[in-house]
């Protein structure tokens, strides 16, 4: 009881710190989640780590989450940790895939890898990055993994060739193809009509 | 006398190196000895781990977290499995939040073993290694007993662990919590006052406080530099309240203190396997809710609506109520997270894995620069890297 006052103090008080930087707060599962603009964020993570009743002094993560049917189609999610209040805070920016959003190196060194890392895996450019390079991908890699629309199997595979004594490249060939299981129980609602189902509205004859 | 032009080298570490500890691959320009820029290269271990639970249940996907910090596999469960019983509301029968604390404590002590012992061999001790891994072994039989695996145990369920310890198991490892308190003092008469030892890790790698928290350091890398913090004390989970337990706290920052910490953790998690074993009481280690638990087998002898449960929780697997949420635990190396999103369906819509080592790694060339080649190699010991984890 005691964590949930807490947290929609924090709440109140960054929304008015913030004013133009937060767009909404919510909590939900005892966990605070303030959405943001990709144009404020910087000056919102600042806030965050400076003011003396935040001092959300850790960046713990910075990852983003792919919406495929929603415009703007990602979030970008950032997680911090205050040591001094014991409390952690979640900030999304919900971004277009061809916008960039700027880079927050400047405000904590932590963020470089993760912001690295969320452009290899989702394409998602950070403006004012020192090194923007890919980081966990093969040298040379074409796509963004964690995209939805990214096959699980990716589009090449890699083998060493005998012949050529070295490793070669080649499109991916499955002896089987991908399986993908509809476990939606058809009494519950699924989005689509059962076999025979149709039959049920149509005039007797 | 002529000008001579002096050119910096660039060296190529990794990424088959004995000191890498795994699979690093590292560009470090060196002026003569000097390091002058250490570029880590990391991705050779990436599984595309978090891709692959978006396509499994959320049973199928608990033994990818094993893969992860392959030292200590059962504290990577754990935070996953917090991830789900927070969406889902399921509560953890008293038995059950004893037996993860109990293992996350022996994971604690496996993944200590692993790097004092490394990081020892890095500068030169091969005895430590030794008798470190003798000790693992034992600790590892342990794990097979409990979960009838050594390393990938599989163990956690969202809801408790997935079965009760077998007998004996208990007086076991009080037995070898006995004999191993002896062992990490060998360990330490060895190591803390060898001179050799000491002149390899003292006054290397110094972080100040405030750079661990801005390089997002958690765990021993963030208490080696005088910050007491520790996510068992300050949001404690399971049963961590009610234990009692000490935080080891480093002054200098360190290699030397990194390693202190470890050390004094060891003892420190002894402490607590002991009181988890005294303190465990009798009864279930895994809730009672039918939706997220199988029946027991006798159950499914007579009860259609058990033998129902059972075959739907293993082809279909449960559903998670939508939500999104970030659990952490006091992994071996620090906060080891998982932020969590569910739709509703039987599998995760996302799982971001935060890795402790990955911001670790990340900081190694704000903390070589300007030290000699050879010191990197111990300030990657004492990083305590894991390429499972930080790849992914």
């Amino acid at each position: 009881m005691e964590k949930e006052r807490a947290l929609s103090e924090l709440s109140d008080y960054v929304r008015a710190g913030c004013p133009g930087e937060t767009v909404s707060v919510e909590i939900a599962l005892g966990e605070l989640a303030v959405t943001s603009t990709a144009g404020g964020i910087a000056k919102l993570l600042r806030f965050l780590r400076d003011d003396a009743a935040c001092q959300f002094k850790l960046l713990l993560d910075i990852t983003a989450v792919d919406w495929p049917g929603r415009s703007p189609r990602f979030d970008v999610v950032y997680h911090l940790l205050s040591v001094v209040h014991n409390q952690r805070i979640r900030v999304k920016v919900p971004v277009e895939p061809d916008t960039a959003v700027p880079s927050v190196t400047s405000v904590f060194s932590a963020a470089g890898w993760y912001e690295r890392e969320t452009w290899d895996m989702y394409g998602i450019m950070f403006s004012g990055h020192p090194d923007l390079r890919r980081l966990l991908t093969d040298y040379g890699f074409e796509g963004h993994p964690l995209r939805k629309d990214f096959p699980l199997t990716g589009y090449v595979e890699v083998r060493y060739d005998e012949a050529e004594k070295r490793v070669v490249y080649q499109p991916v060939k499955l002896t089987q193809e991908f399986r993908r299981f509809d476990f939606m129980s058809p009494w519950e609602g699924a989005p689509y009509i059962l076999p025979g189902d149709e039959k049920a509205k149509a005039p007797p004859k | 006398m002529a000008e001579t032009e002096i050119k910096n080298l660039t060296l190529n570490f990794g990424p088959q190196h004995p000191a890498a500890h795994g699979v690093l691959r590292l560009v470090l320009e060196l002026d003569g000895e000097v390091v002058e820029r250490a570029d880590p290269h990391i991705g050779l271990l990436h599984r595309g781990t978090e891709k692959l639970i978006e396509t499994k249940t959320y049973l199928q996907a608990l033994p990818y977290f094993d893969r992860l910090d392959y030292v200590a596999p059962m504290n990577q469960e754990h935070a996953f499995c917090l991830a789900i019983e927070k969406l889902a509301g399921i509560t953890v029968p008293r038995r059950a939040q004893f037996m993860r604390a109990l293992w996350d404590e022996i994971g604690r002590l496996l993944s200590h073993l692993l790097n004092i012992t490394t990081q020892a061999m890095d500068v030169g001790a091969m005895t430590p290694a030794l008798w470190g891994f003798e000790e693992r072994e034992k600790l590892m039989v342990f794990y097979e007993r409990v979960s009838g695996a050594r390393l990938h145990a599989a163990f956690y369920r969202a809801g408790g662990v997935h079965q009760d310890m077998p007998d004996g198991l208990a007086d076991d490892i009080r037995t070898f919590c006995d004999s191993f308190l002896k062992i990490v003092d060998d360990i330490e008469t060895v190591l803390t006052e060898n001179r050799i030892f000491k002149q390899r890790n003292v006054d290397i790698g110094v972080v100040a406080a405030k750079d661990a928290l801005d390089w997002g350091f958690t765990g021993v890398m963030l208490r080696g530099s005088g910050f007491a913090w520790d996510l068992r004390k300050a949001q404690p989970y399971e049963v961590y309240s009610e234990l009692d337990f000490d935080i080891p706290v480093g002054k200098n920052g360190d290699c030397y203190d990194r390693y202190l910490c470890r050390i004094e953790e060891m003892r420190q998690s002894v402490h607590l396997v002991r009181q988890c074993l005294d303190k465990m009481p009798a009864g279930p280690v895994m809730t009672e809710d039918r939706k997220y638990a199988p029946p027991r087998r006798g159950e499914m002898k007579e009860s259609m609506e058990a033998l129902i449960h059972h075959f739907k929780l293993y082809t279909e697997g449960y559903h998670v109520p939508a939500g999104e949420t970030y659990a952490a635990v006091e992994a071996p190396k620090g906060e080891f997270g998982v932020y969590l999103i569910a739709d509703g369906t039987n599998m995760p819509y996302k799982c971001k894995i935060r890795a402790p080592g990955y911001a670790h790694l990340q900081s190694l060339d704000f903390m070589t620069r300007g030290h000699l080649l050879a010191d990197t190699v111990a300030v990657i010991g004492s990083q305590d890297i894991v390429f499972g984890e930080i790849d992914r």
